[in-house]
Protein backbone atom coordinates (compact mmCIF):
# COMPACT_ATOMS: atom_id res chain seq x y z
CA UNK A 1 0.00 0.00 0.00
CA UNK A 2 1.37 3.64 -1.41
CA UNK A 3 1.71 5.79 1.90
CA UNK A 4 0.94 9.61 1.50
CA UNK A 5 2.72 11.71 2.86
CA UNK A 6 0.19 14.75 3.74
CA UNK A 7 2.09 18.05 2.21
CA UNK A 8 1.27 21.36 3.90
CA UNK A 9 -0.18 24.51 1.54
CA UNK A 10 2.90 26.53 0.37
CA UNK A 11 2.75 29.58 2.51
CA UNK A 12 2.97 27.69 5.68
CA UNK A 13 5.58 25.61 4.40
CA UNK A 14 7.72 28.92 3.29
CA UNK A 15 7.48 30.65 6.77
CA UNK A 16 8.47 27.26 8.28
CA UNK A 17 11.23 27.07 5.66
CA UNK A 18 12.73 30.49 5.90
CA UNK A 19 12.42 30.22 9.73
CA UNK A 20 14.34 26.86 9.65
CA UNK A 21 17.16 28.42 6.88
CA UNK A 22 17.53 31.46 9.55
CA UNK A 23 18.07 29.27 12.41
CA UNK A 24 20.91 27.04 10.45
CA UNK A 25 22.06 30.23 9.29
CA UNK A 26 22.40 32.18 12.91
CA UNK A 27 24.36 28.35 13.70
CA UNK A 28 26.54 28.41 11.64
CA UNK A 29 28.34 32.24 11.71
CA UNK A 30 28.34 31.05 15.60
CA UNK A 31 30.48 28.10 14.54
CA UNK A 32 32.15 29.89 11.76
CA UNK A 33 33.02 32.78 14.30
CA UNK A 34 34.19 30.43 16.45
CA UNK A 35 36.20 28.58 14.05
CA UNK A 36 38.63 31.75 12.77
CA UNK A 37 38.97 32.92 16.61
CA UNK A 38 40.64 29.81 17.24
CA UNK A 39 42.65 29.91 14.03
CA UNK A 40 43.93 33.74 14.67
CA UNK A 41 44.74 32.61 17.83
CA UNK A 42 46.46 29.05 16.92
CA UNK A 43 48.29 30.85 14.26
CA UNK A 44 49.86 33.98 16.92
CA UNK A 45 50.46 30.89 18.86
CA UNK A 46 52.55 29.03 15.96
CA UNK A 47 54.29 32.45 15.60
CA UNK A 48 55.01 32.85 19.08
CA UNK A 49 56.25 29.50 19.98
CA UNK A 50 58.61 29.46 17.14
CA UNK A 51 56.91 26.46 15.29
CA UNK A 52 59.10 25.70 12.31
CA UNK A 53 57.80 23.56 9.71
CA UNK A 54 60.56 23.15 7.44
CA UNK A 55 62.79 22.08 10.36
CA UNK A 56 60.39 19.44 11.36
CA UNK A 57 60.27 17.65 8.24
CA UNK A 58 63.74 18.08 7.24
CA UNK A 59 64.75 16.84 11.06
CA UNK A 60 61.60 14.20 11.60
CA UNK A 61 64.34 11.84 10.39
CA UNK A 62 66.40 12.43 13.51
CA UNK A 63 63.09 11.67 15.81
CA UNK A 64 62.89 8.15 14.37
CA UNK A 65 66.94 7.84 14.27
CA UNK A 66 67.31 8.58 17.78
CA UNK A 67 64.16 5.81 19.01
CA UNK A 68 66.42 3.40 16.54
CA UNK A 69 68.95 4.64 18.04
CA UNK A 70 68.28 3.82 21.50
CA UNK A 71 67.28 0.03 20.95
CA UNK A 72 71.35 -0.37 19.86
CA UNK A 73 74.07 -0.95 21.86
CA UNK A 74 77.57 0.83 22.02
CA UNK A 75 79.14 -2.20 20.35
CA UNK A 76 76.59 -1.77 17.85
CA UNK A 77 74.71 -5.00 18.31
CA UNK A 78 71.22 -4.36 18.67
CA UNK A 79 70.07 -4.70 22.04
CA UNK A 80 67.55 -7.43 21.88
CA UNK A 81 70.75 -9.84 21.32
CA UNK A 82 72.39 -9.14 24.32
CA UNK A 83 69.86 -8.67 27.24
CA UNK A 84 72.66 -8.83 30.02
CA UNK A 85 74.36 -5.68 28.43
CA UNK A 86 71.41 -4.19 27.77
CA UNK A 87 69.80 -4.05 31.17
CA UNK A 88 73.41 -3.74 32.92
CA UNK A 89 71.98 -1.64 35.82
CA UNK A 90 69.14 -3.34 36.47
CA UNK A 91 69.95 -3.73 40.51
CA UNK A 92 70.54 -0.12 40.66
CA UNK A 93 67.82 1.02 38.52
CA UNK A 94 65.30 -1.42 40.02
CA UNK A 95 66.39 0.32 43.68
CA UNK A 96 65.76 3.72 42.09
CA UNK A 97 62.64 2.74 40.72
CA UNK A 98 61.73 1.33 44.00
CA UNK A 99 62.37 5.04 45.79
CA UNK A 100 60.44 6.42 43.23
CA UNK A 101 57.45 4.61 44.02
CA UNK A 102 57.80 5.36 47.78
CA UNK A 103 58.36 8.86 47.36
CA UNK A 104 54.88 8.62 45.48
CA UNK A 105 53.83 6.92 48.32
CA UNK A 106 54.79 8.97 50.92
CA UNK A 107 53.25 12.10 49.32
CA UNK A 108 50.54 10.58 48.53
CA UNK A 109 49.84 9.64 52.26
CA UNK A 110 50.93 12.82 53.36
CA UNK A 111 48.74 15.01 50.83
CA UNK A 112 45.97 12.95 50.92
CA UNK A 113 45.66 13.16 55.44
CA UNK A 114 46.47 17.09 54.51
CA UNK A 115 43.58 17.15 52.18
CA UNK A 116 41.62 15.11 54.21
CA UNK A 117 41.32 17.33 57.17
CA UNK A 118 41.27 20.12 55.04
CA UNK A 119 38.12 19.11 53.01
CA UNK A 120 36.20 19.44 55.73
CA UNK A 121 37.16 22.91 56.37
CA UNK A 122 36.24 23.58 52.28
CA UNK A 123 33.32 22.26 52.18
CA UNK A 124 30.56 24.94 51.84
CA UNK A 125 27.68 22.23 53.76
CA UNK A 126 29.94 21.81 56.86
CA UNK A 127 32.43 24.32 57.02
CA UNK A 128 32.55 25.81 60.40
CA UNK A 129 32.71 29.26 59.09
CA UNK A 130 32.65 31.36 56.08
CA UNK A 131 36.06 33.20 56.73
CA UNK A 132 37.84 29.30 56.93
CA UNK A 133 36.03 27.90 53.83
CA UNK A 134 37.68 30.87 52.18
CA UNK A 135 41.15 30.56 53.65
CA UNK A 136 41.50 26.89 53.21
CA UNK A 137 40.08 27.06 49.28
CA UNK A 138 42.60 30.04 48.48
CA UNK A 139 45.11 27.36 49.95
CA UNK A 140 44.28 24.63 47.49
CA UNK A 141 44.39 26.34 44.98
CA UNK A 142 47.75 27.87 45.49
CA UNK A 143 48.93 23.92 46.21
CA UNK A 144 47.21 22.75 43.11
CA UNK A 145 47.97 25.17 40.28
CA UNK A 146 52.22 25.47 41.28
CA UNK A 147 53.41 22.19 39.50
CA UNK A 148 54.90 19.37 41.55
CA UNK A 149 58.38 20.71 40.01
CA UNK A 150 58.77 24.05 40.68
CA UNK A 151 58.09 22.89 44.35
CA UNK A 152 60.93 20.31 43.84
CA UNK A 153 63.01 23.11 42.36
CA UNK A 154 62.66 25.20 45.59
CA UNK A 155 62.61 22.52 48.14
CA UNK A 156 66.08 21.13 46.90
CA UNK A 157 67.58 24.45 47.78
CA UNK A 158 66.09 24.19 51.34
CA UNK A 159 66.30 20.46 52.16
CA UNK A 160 69.13 19.59 49.67
CA UNK A 161 69.13 16.81 46.74
CA UNK A 162 67.73 13.61 47.65
CA UNK A 163 64.30 12.12 47.69
CA UNK A 164 63.39 14.49 50.81
CA UNK A 165 62.69 17.50 48.26
CA UNK A 166 60.30 14.86 46.44
CA UNK A 167 58.07 13.95 48.77
CA UNK A 168 57.60 17.36 49.99
CA UNK A 169 56.91 18.82 46.43
CA UNK A 170 54.06 15.57 46.00
CA UNK A 171 52.90 16.03 49.08
CA UNK A 172 51.95 19.79 48.41
CA UNK A 173 51.03 19.36 45.16
CA UNK A 174 48.51 16.59 46.32
CA UNK A 175 47.20 18.39 48.77
CA UNK A 176 45.78 20.56 46.57
CA UNK A 177 44.67 18.57 44.09
CA UNK A 178 42.87 15.88 46.54
CA UNK A 179 41.22 18.74 48.39
CA UNK A 180 39.65 19.58 45.98
CA UNK A 181 38.24 16.54 44.84
CA UNK A 182 37.42 15.54 47.99
CA UNK A 183 35.52 18.83 49.33
CA UNK A 184 33.31 18.27 46.04
CA UNK A 185 32.48 14.54 47.37
CA UNK A 186 31.35 16.07 50.80
CA UNK A 187 28.94 19.06 48.82
CA UNK A 188 27.36 16.12 47.16
CA UNK A 189 26.84 13.96 50.31
CA UNK A 190 23.67 13.20 52.28
CA UNK A 191 22.79 16.20 54.57
CA UNK A 192 20.19 14.33 56.00
CA UNK A 193 22.53 12.14 58.49
CA UNK A 194 24.14 15.13 59.98
CA UNK A 195 20.87 17.34 60.66
CA UNK A 196 20.15 14.07 62.95
CA UNK A 197 23.29 14.05 64.53
CA UNK A 198 23.24 17.68 65.07
CA UNK A 199 19.11 17.40 66.70
CA UNK A 200 20.91 14.81 69.10
CA UNK A 201 23.31 17.15 70.64
CA UNK A 202 26.41 15.77 68.94
CA UNK A 203 28.86 18.74 68.38
CA UNK A 204 31.06 19.56 64.93
CA UNK A 205 33.56 16.85 65.37
CA UNK A 206 31.44 13.77 66.41
CA UNK A 207 29.00 15.23 63.46
CA UNK A 208 31.26 14.90 60.74
CA UNK A 209 33.13 11.55 61.67
CA UNK A 210 29.45 10.10 62.30
CA UNK A 211 27.25 11.22 59.42
CA UNK A 212 29.59 13.10 56.58
CA UNK A 213 32.95 10.61 56.91
CA UNK A 214 31.40 7.22 56.18
CA UNK A 215 29.51 8.05 53.09
CA UNK A 216 32.69 10.07 51.60
CA UNK A 217 35.52 7.73 52.56
CA UNK A 218 35.31 5.05 49.89
CA UNK A 219 34.91 7.80 47.43
CA UNK A 220 38.07 9.68 49.10
CA UNK A 221 39.99 6.12 48.62
CA UNK A 222 39.35 5.83 44.77
CA UNK A 223 40.61 9.22 44.39
CA UNK A 224 43.72 9.01 46.58
CA UNK A 225 44.72 5.38 44.37
CA UNK A 226 44.02 7.48 41.30
CA UNK A 227 46.07 10.35 42.72
CA UNK A 228 49.18 8.01 43.74
CA UNK A 229 49.17 6.63 40.06
CA UNK A 230 49.49 10.26 38.89
CA UNK A 231 52.26 10.43 41.50
CA UNK A 232 54.38 8.04 40.50
CA UNK A 233 54.15 9.22 37.22
CA UNK A 234 55.39 12.41 38.13
CA UNK A 235 57.67 10.61 40.46
CA UNK A 236 59.67 9.59 37.27
CA UNK A 237 60.69 13.06 36.91
CA UNK A 238 61.40 14.26 40.13
CA UNK A 239 64.90 13.58 39.30
CA UNK A 240 65.29 16.15 36.72
CA UNK A 241 65.56 18.71 39.73
CA UNK A 242 67.75 16.51 41.82
CA UNK A 243 64.58 15.43 44.07
CA UNK A 244 65.23 11.91 44.24
CA UNK A 245 63.98 8.75 42.27
CA UNK A 246 64.61 6.84 38.75
CA UNK A 247 64.81 10.48 37.14
CA UNK A 248 67.96 11.51 38.05
CA UNK A 249 69.90 8.47 36.00
CA UNK A 250 67.42 9.07 32.80
CA UNK A 251 68.38 12.70 31.93
CA UNK A 252 71.52 11.72 32.47
CA UNK A 253 71.40 9.25 30.15
CA UNK A 254 69.57 11.19 28.06
CA UNK A 255 72.12 14.24 28.50
CA UNK A 256 75.23 12.46 28.20
CA UNK A 257 74.05 10.06 25.16
CA UNK A 258 74.03 6.41 27.26
CA UNK A 259 71.87 5.76 24.14
CA UNK A 260 71.04 1.92 25.27
CA UNK A 261 70.54 2.92 28.80
CA UNK A 262 67.71 5.61 27.59
CA UNK A 263 65.55 2.43 26.38
CA UNK A 264 66.68 0.20 29.03
CA UNK A 265 65.24 2.92 31.52
CA UNK A 266 62.13 4.18 29.63
CA UNK A 267 61.15 0.57 29.67
CA UNK A 268 61.16 0.03 33.29
CA UNK A 269 59.58 3.45 33.90
CA UNK A 270 56.42 2.13 30.84
CA UNK A 271 56.21 -1.68 33.01
CA UNK A 272 56.28 0.23 36.73
CA UNK A 273 53.72 2.48 35.48
CA UNK A 274 51.46 0.61 33.77
CA UNK A 275 51.39 -2.12 36.51
CA UNK A 276 50.71 0.60 39.22
CA UNK A 277 48.40 1.84 36.20
CA UNK A 278 46.52 -1.84 36.44
CA UNK A 279 46.59 -2.50 40.37
CA UNK A 280 44.81 0.55 41.35
CA UNK A 281 42.37 0.19 38.67
CA UNK A 282 41.47 -3.37 39.96
CA UNK A 283 41.23 -2.08 43.46
CA UNK A 284 38.83 0.78 42.86
CA UNK A 285 36.61 -0.74 40.57
CA UNK A 286 36.20 -3.34 43.63
CA UNK A 287 35.47 0.03 45.67
CA UNK A 288 33.02 1.01 43.57
CA UNK A 289 31.36 -2.36 43.00
CA UNK A 290 31.47 -2.68 46.95
CA UNK A 291 29.58 0.76 46.93
CA UNK A 292 27.33 -0.63 44.21
CA UNK A 293 26.59 -3.80 46.22
CA UNK A 294 25.54 -1.53 49.74
CA UNK B 1 22.72 25.10 71.83
CA UNK B 2 25.14 25.94 74.68
CA UNK B 3 27.05 22.90 75.90
CA UNK B 4 25.33 22.34 78.96
CA UNK B 5 21.75 21.94 77.47
CA UNK B 6 22.97 19.52 74.98
CA UNK B 7 24.69 17.82 77.95
CA UNK B 8 20.99 17.90 80.00
CA UNK B 9 19.47 16.62 76.68
CA UNK B 10 21.99 13.60 76.07
CA UNK B 11 21.55 12.65 80.00
CA UNK B 12 17.87 12.32 79.36
CA UNK B 13 17.61 10.62 76.26
CA UNK B 14 20.97 8.19 77.83
CA UNK B 15 18.93 7.67 81.27
CA UNK B 16 16.99 4.29 79.53
CA UNK B 17 20.56 3.11 78.20
CA UNK B 18 19.41 -0.71 79.11
CA UNK B 19 16.38 -0.09 77.69
CA UNK B 20 17.46 1.47 74.50
CA UNK B 21 20.24 -1.45 74.43
CA UNK B 22 17.66 -3.97 74.75
CA UNK B 23 14.56 -2.80 72.19
CA UNK B 24 18.26 -1.91 69.81
CA UNK B 25 20.78 -4.64 69.99
CA UNK B 26 21.38 -4.28 66.11
CA UNK B 27 22.69 -0.29 66.78
CA UNK B 28 24.14 -1.30 70.17
CA UNK B 29 26.81 -4.10 69.05
CA UNK B 30 30.06 -3.61 68.16
CA UNK B 31 31.42 -4.36 65.25
CA UNK B 32 34.82 -6.12 65.71
CA UNK B 33 35.86 -7.20 62.43
CA UNK B 34 35.13 -3.96 61.04
CA UNK B 35 37.42 -2.46 63.70
CA UNK B 36 39.90 -5.21 63.45
CA UNK B 37 39.85 -4.12 59.83
CA UNK B 38 40.21 -0.32 60.00
CA UNK B 39 43.04 -1.18 62.25
CA UNK B 40 45.22 -3.79 60.25
CA UNK B 41 45.02 -0.77 56.99
CA UNK B 42 46.05 1.85 59.31
CA UNK B 43 48.66 -0.18 60.73
CA UNK B 44 49.61 -1.26 57.12
CA UNK B 45 50.01 2.14 55.79
CA UNK B 46 52.27 3.40 58.76
CA UNK B 47 53.95 0.23 58.24
CA UNK B 48 54.94 1.07 54.43
CA UNK B 49 55.54 4.61 55.63
CA UNK B 50 58.23 4.04 58.24
CA UNK B 51 59.84 1.98 55.88
CA UNK B 52 59.44 4.18 53.34
CA UNK B 53 60.83 6.44 55.79
CA UNK B 54 64.16 4.37 56.28
CA UNK B 55 64.48 3.27 52.69
CA UNK B 56 64.88 6.91 51.24
CA UNK B 57 66.84 7.88 54.54
CA UNK B 58 64.82 10.78 55.77
CA UNK B 59 65.93 12.57 58.85
CA UNK B 60 64.06 14.79 61.21
CA UNK B 61 67.02 16.99 61.68
CA UNK B 62 67.21 18.02 57.73
CA UNK B 63 63.45 18.09 57.63
CA UNK B 64 63.65 20.75 60.23
CA UNK B 65 66.82 22.56 59.23
CA UNK B 66 64.70 22.62 55.53
CA UNK B 67 61.52 23.90 57.03
CA UNK B 68 64.01 26.61 58.90
CA UNK B 69 65.59 27.37 55.42
CA UNK B 70 62.77 27.78 53.94
CA UNK B 71 61.07 30.14 56.22
CA UNK B 72 63.83 32.59 55.48
CA UNK B 73 63.41 32.07 51.81
CA UNK B 74 59.70 33.26 52.11
CA UNK B 75 60.53 35.98 54.48
CA UNK B 76 62.44 36.89 51.46
CA UNK B 77 60.43 36.94 48.94
CA UNK B 78 58.43 40.11 49.88
CA UNK B 79 57.91 42.25 48.33
CA UNK B 80 57.98 40.13 44.59
CA UNK B 81 59.55 41.84 42.60
CA UNK B 82 60.96 41.70 39.03
CA UNK B 83 64.05 44.19 39.10
CA UNK B 84 64.08 45.83 35.46
CA UNK B 85 61.93 47.11 33.17
CA UNK B 86 63.59 44.87 30.33
CA UNK B 87 63.36 42.23 33.13
CA UNK B 88 59.61 42.56 33.03
CA UNK B 89 59.42 42.50 29.25
CA UNK B 90 61.56 39.13 29.04
CA UNK B 91 59.08 37.76 31.49
CA UNK B 92 56.32 38.72 29.81
CA UNK B 93 57.36 37.41 26.48
CA UNK B 94 58.10 33.99 28.13
CA UNK B 95 54.79 34.27 29.62
CA UNK B 96 52.92 34.41 26.80
CA UNK B 97 55.30 31.68 24.50
CA UNK B 98 54.35 29.44 27.83
CA UNK B 99 49.89 29.78 26.96
CA UNK B 100 51.05 29.11 23.14
CA UNK B 101 52.90 26.63 24.19
CA UNK B 102 49.69 25.22 26.03
CA UNK B 103 47.39 26.03 23.60
CA UNK B 104 48.70 25.16 20.01
CA UNK B 105 50.00 22.08 21.56
CA UNK B 106 46.37 20.67 23.14
CA UNK B 107 44.39 21.83 20.43
CA UNK B 108 47.14 19.91 18.05
CA UNK B 109 47.21 17.20 19.61
CA UNK B 110 43.49 17.04 20.21
CA UNK B 111 43.12 17.33 16.48
CA UNK B 112 45.42 14.58 15.59
CA UNK B 113 44.08 12.37 18.38
CA UNK B 114 40.46 12.11 16.18
CA UNK B 115 41.51 9.21 14.34
CA UNK B 116 43.13 7.86 17.03
CA UNK B 117 39.90 7.99 19.05
CA UNK B 118 37.90 6.23 16.44
CA UNK B 119 40.09 3.41 15.24
CA UNK B 120 41.15 2.76 19.22
CA UNK B 121 36.67 2.42 20.55
CA UNK B 122 35.44 -0.83 19.93
CA UNK B 123 31.93 0.07 18.58
CA UNK B 124 33.82 1.86 15.20
CA UNK B 125 36.47 -0.35 14.28
CA UNK B 126 35.16 -4.18 15.64
CA UNK B 127 38.25 -6.62 16.30
CA UNK B 128 40.52 -7.15 19.79
CA UNK B 129 43.85 -6.84 17.65
CA UNK B 130 43.14 -3.32 16.65
CA UNK B 131 42.19 -2.35 19.50
CA UNK B 132 44.55 -4.00 21.78
CA UNK B 133 47.45 -2.63 19.90
CA UNK B 134 46.38 0.47 19.97
CA UNK B 135 45.52 0.96 23.47
CA UNK B 136 48.69 -0.69 24.99
CA UNK B 137 50.85 1.97 22.38
CA UNK B 138 48.15 4.87 23.59
CA UNK B 139 48.96 3.68 27.55
CA UNK B 140 53.25 3.03 26.61
CA UNK B 141 52.83 6.87 25.06
CA UNK B 142 50.51 8.10 28.07
CA UNK B 143 53.54 6.45 30.84
CA UNK B 144 56.74 8.66 29.48
CA UNK B 145 56.32 12.05 31.57
CA UNK B 146 56.01 15.37 29.46
CA UNK B 147 59.50 16.38 30.41
CA UNK B 148 61.40 12.87 29.03
CA UNK B 149 58.96 13.57 25.92
CA UNK B 150 60.84 17.36 25.88
CA UNK B 151 64.33 15.68 26.15
CA UNK B 152 63.64 13.24 23.08
CA UNK B 153 62.14 16.31 20.75
CA UNK B 154 65.07 19.09 22.03
CA UNK B 155 67.58 16.35 20.13
CA UNK B 156 65.16 16.76 16.93
CA UNK B 157 64.16 20.60 16.43
CA UNK B 158 66.74 21.86 19.24
CA UNK B 159 65.92 24.05 22.45
CA UNK B 160 62.82 26.36 22.45
CA UNK B 161 59.54 26.66 22.63
CA UNK B 162 58.76 24.51 18.95
CA UNK B 163 60.12 21.17 21.39
CA UNK B 164 57.67 22.41 24.18
CA UNK B 165 54.71 22.09 21.80
CA UNK B 166 55.86 18.78 20.06
CA UNK B 167 56.25 17.65 23.71
CA UNK B 168 52.76 18.34 24.41
CA UNK B 169 51.24 16.78 21.23
CA UNK B 170 53.16 13.59 22.04
CA UNK B 171 52.25 13.63 25.95
CA UNK B 172 48.72 14.22 24.93
CA UNK B 173 48.02 12.01 21.87
CA UNK B 174 48.11 9.08 24.14
CA UNK B 175 45.60 11.41 26.80
CA UNK B 176 43.49 12.15 24.70
CA UNK B 177 43.35 9.30 22.17
CA UNK B 178 41.98 7.13 25.34
CA UNK B 179 39.28 9.59 26.36
CA UNK B 180 38.22 10.29 23.19
CA UNK B 181 37.97 6.30 22.16
CA UNK B 182 36.14 5.95 25.58
CA UNK B 183 33.22 8.46 24.80
CA UNK B 184 32.87 6.47 21.48
CA UNK B 185 32.46 4.01 23.13
CA UNK B 186 29.79 5.36 25.49
CA UNK B 187 27.97 7.37 22.95
CA UNK B 188 24.58 6.25 22.25
CA UNK B 189 24.57 3.95 19.45
CA UNK B 190 20.65 4.66 18.49
CA UNK B 191 21.60 7.94 16.15
CA UNK B 192 23.53 5.71 14.54
CA UNK B 193 21.35 2.70 14.09
CA UNK B 194 18.80 5.58 12.63
CA UNK B 195 21.21 7.15 10.08
CA UNK B 196 22.13 3.33 8.97
CA UNK B 197 18.23 2.85 8.41
CA UNK B 198 17.63 5.71 6.20
CA UNK B 199 20.35 4.57 4.02
CA UNK B 200 23.19 6.43 5.09
CA UNK B 201 26.91 5.60 4.49
CA UNK B 202 29.20 4.99 6.75
CA UNK B 203 30.94 8.33 6.84
CA UNK B 204 27.40 9.73 7.09
CA UNK B 205 26.84 7.35 10.37
CA UNK B 206 30.11 8.93 11.89
CA UNK B 207 29.32 12.45 11.04
CA UNK B 208 25.51 12.77 12.24
CA UNK B 209 25.45 10.18 14.14
CA UNK B 210 28.21 10.01 16.27
CA UNK B 211 29.58 13.42 16.30
CA UNK B 212 27.34 15.31 17.45
CA UNK B 213 26.78 13.57 20.51
CA UNK B 214 29.91 13.01 21.19
CA UNK B 215 31.58 16.53 20.46
CA UNK B 216 30.41 18.21 23.46
CA UNK B 217 32.21 15.72 25.80
CA UNK B 218 35.61 16.01 23.30
CA UNK B 219 35.37 19.97 23.58
CA UNK B 220 35.17 19.97 27.16
CA UNK B 221 37.93 17.48 27.82
CA UNK B 222 40.37 19.74 25.69
CA UNK B 223 39.48 22.64 27.43
CA UNK B 224 40.22 21.21 30.88
CA UNK B 225 43.32 20.03 29.17
CA UNK B 226 44.45 23.56 28.08
CA UNK B 227 44.39 24.61 31.75
CA UNK B 228 46.58 21.60 32.62
CA UNK B 229 48.64 22.07 30.06
CA UNK B 230 49.43 25.58 30.80
CA UNK B 231 50.36 24.51 34.16
CA UNK B 232 52.81 21.93 32.80
CA UNK B 233 54.07 24.75 30.18
CA UNK B 234 55.33 26.35 32.92
CA UNK B 235 57.77 24.15 33.78
CA UNK B 236 59.02 22.67 30.85
CA UNK B 237 61.49 24.66 29.95
CA UNK B 238 63.45 23.60 32.81
CA UNK B 239 64.69 21.21 30.10
CA UNK B 240 65.27 24.10 27.88
CA UNK B 241 61.22 24.01 26.12
CA UNK B 242 60.48 27.48 25.94
CA UNK B 243 58.18 28.96 28.46
CA UNK B 244 58.69 30.48 31.88
CA UNK B 245 60.50 27.66 33.44
CA UNK B 246 64.11 28.97 32.72
CA UNK B 247 63.69 31.78 34.34
CA UNK B 248 62.44 29.95 37.56
CA UNK B 249 64.68 27.68 37.54
CA UNK B 250 67.31 30.94 37.13
CA UNK B 251 65.99 33.14 39.33
CA UNK B 252 66.24 30.10 42.61
CA UNK B 253 69.99 29.49 41.52
CA UNK B 254 70.86 32.83 41.89
CA UNK B 255 69.08 32.84 45.32
CA UNK B 256 67.00 36.19 43.58
CA UNK B 257 63.71 35.18 45.76
CA UNK B 258 61.95 37.80 45.11
CA UNK B 259 61.63 37.26 41.58
CA UNK B 260 60.61 33.64 42.29
CA UNK B 261 57.77 35.01 44.23
CA UNK B 262 57.32 37.48 41.08
CA UNK B 263 57.47 34.49 38.74
CA UNK B 264 54.99 32.60 40.62
CA UNK B 265 52.43 34.81 41.33
CA UNK B 266 52.35 35.60 37.40
CA UNK B 267 52.08 32.03 36.91
CA UNK B 268 48.96 31.94 39.50
CA UNK B 269 47.46 34.50 37.97
CA UNK B 270 47.89 32.65 34.14
CA UNK B 271 46.81 29.50 35.03
CA UNK B 272 43.48 31.28 36.95
CA UNK B 273 42.51 33.14 33.86
CA UNK B 274 43.21 30.79 31.33
CA UNK B 275 41.03 28.16 33.81
CA UNK B 276 38.34 31.27 33.89
CA UNK B 277 38.09 31.64 30.16
CA UNK B 278 37.65 27.94 29.47
CA UNK B 279 35.45 27.04 32.16
CA UNK B 280 33.49 30.09 30.55
CA UNK B 281 33.60 28.56 27.01
CA UNK B 282 33.36 25.23 27.79
CA UNK B 283 29.51 26.07 29.17
CA UNK B 284 28.94 28.23 26.83
CA UNK B 285 29.32 24.72 24.36
CA UNK B 286 27.51 22.62 26.50
CA UNK B 287 24.97 24.74 28.46
CA UNK B 288 24.58 25.34 31.84
CA UNK B 289 22.37 22.92 32.81
CA UNK B 290 23.99 20.17 32.24
CA UNK B 291 27.34 21.38 33.98
CA UNK B 292 25.40 22.58 37.20
CA UNK B 293 26.53 21.89 40.24
CA UNK B 294 23.73 20.49 42.33
CA UNK B 295 23.89 22.33 45.00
Amino acid sequence: MPISVPKLPDDRLAALEASYAAAVSAKRTKTFVGFAILVVVLISSAAVGEVDLVKFFSHINKFSDYIGRIFVLDSGQIVFSNVTEWFWGLGKWTRLIGETILIAYLGTLIGGIGAFILSFLAAANVAPARWVLFVVRRYLEFCRTVPEIAFAMVFVVAFGFGPLPGVLALSIHTTGALGKLFFEVIENADMKPMEGMTSTGAGWMSSVRFAIVPQVLSNFVSYALLRFEINVREGTVMGLVGAGGIGQDLIEAIRKFYYSDVSAILILIIITVSLIDFITERVRSRLINMEAGH
Amino acid sequence: MTASVRKSFFTTVMADQSGLEARYPKAFRVNWVGRLKTVVVIFGAAAIAAYAVVYLDIQWSRVLAGFARLGWFLSVMLPPSYGTTENLLIYLHSLLETVAIALLGTVLSAVLSIPLGFIAARNVVPGWITHFFIRRSLDTVRSVNMLIWALIWINVVGLGPFAGVLAIITADLGLFGKLFSEAIEASDQKAAEGVISTGGSSLHRVRFGLLPGILPVLVSQVLYQIESNTRSATIIGIVGAGGIGAHFQEQIRLNEWQHVAFLTILMLITVSLIDYVSTKIRFAIIGVNQQQNPH
